[in-house]
């Protein structure tokens, strides 16, 4: 699946996106998974309250299911308008 | 039925111009009422030489979807003519117009009402951050509590 990754999320993680295989069942076992990959991972991913997801472009939970997902996206709370 | 037009674009925009064209459109499409709300990039006074710019990122692709999802959810909870959905993207500097909403209705109730829901919920629910620039340094605008706590007026 494709991980997208914005605002300070994307400049802590040190880039925009990235192809990523993975049998995570949930979001939140892929973030684990991620984390333990490098410190930059952990770092982003340390407040999990900090960040939202979306998962195939719709806003999601971290306890989402991952399986038939093509794209998933970490980003801070939303600040348009 | 209700005509929605979404744009997300980096190009500058003249809010005039969009909302002489908006209310033509409206005024063709039966309605009596059109509502228009503007965002311009603020100056920043307390920072050491003001605010060099703002840059806007988004998720292109949700961005577009995120907002015709809402503007579709106005469109069912009021009646609507036309509605407009412009936000930038990019660097920005201030006084720039950011974005601009317009809706229209039959009477001025609904318009109000749909053009406040949809600034509510494009505040903390369409993909957009915004990073700005002063002579200190580039810092990403935190989200409010009170952009969150505004979305409760409409459950």
């Amino acid at each position: 699946m494709d991980v997208l990754y914005f605002a300070w999320v994307r400049e802590r993680i040190g880039l925009p996106k990235e192809r990523v295989e993975s049998s995570a069942a949930t979001v939140m076992d892929l973030v684990h998974e991620l984390s333990a990959r490098e410190d930059r991972y952990a770092l982003a991913f340390s407040d999990l309250t900090a960040l939202r997801v979306a998962v195939d472009q719709q806003l999601s939970d971290f306890d989402a299911p991952l399986a038939g997902v093509r794209e998933i996206a970490f980003f801070p709370p939303m600040t348009g308008g | 039925m209700s005509l929605i037009d979404i744009r997300v674009q980096d190009a500058a925009f003249d809010p005039g111009v969009l909302l002489s064209a908006f209310t033509t459109l409206a005024a063709q499409a039966g309605a009596g009422a059109v509502v228009c709300f503007t965002g311009l990039v603020r100056d920043l006074p307390g920072a050491n030489g003001g605010l060099s710019k703002m840059v806007i990122e988004h998720y292109p692709g949700m961005t577009e979807s995120a907002l015709q999802s809402i503007a579709e959810e106005a469109a069912t909870r009021w009646s609507l003519g036309p509605v407009l959905i412009l936000h930038r993207y990019g660097a920005l500097t201030p006084e720039e117009p950011i974005m601009m909403v317009a809706t229209a209705s039959a009477h001025r109730a609904d318009a109000f009402l749909a053009a406040d829901f949809l600034m509510d919920y494009l505040k903390s629910r369409a993909p957009f951050w915004k990073k700005e620039f002063t002579a200190e340094g580039a810092t990403w605008v935190a989200a409010k509590d009170s952009d969150e706590d505004a979305l409760s007026r409409w459950r």
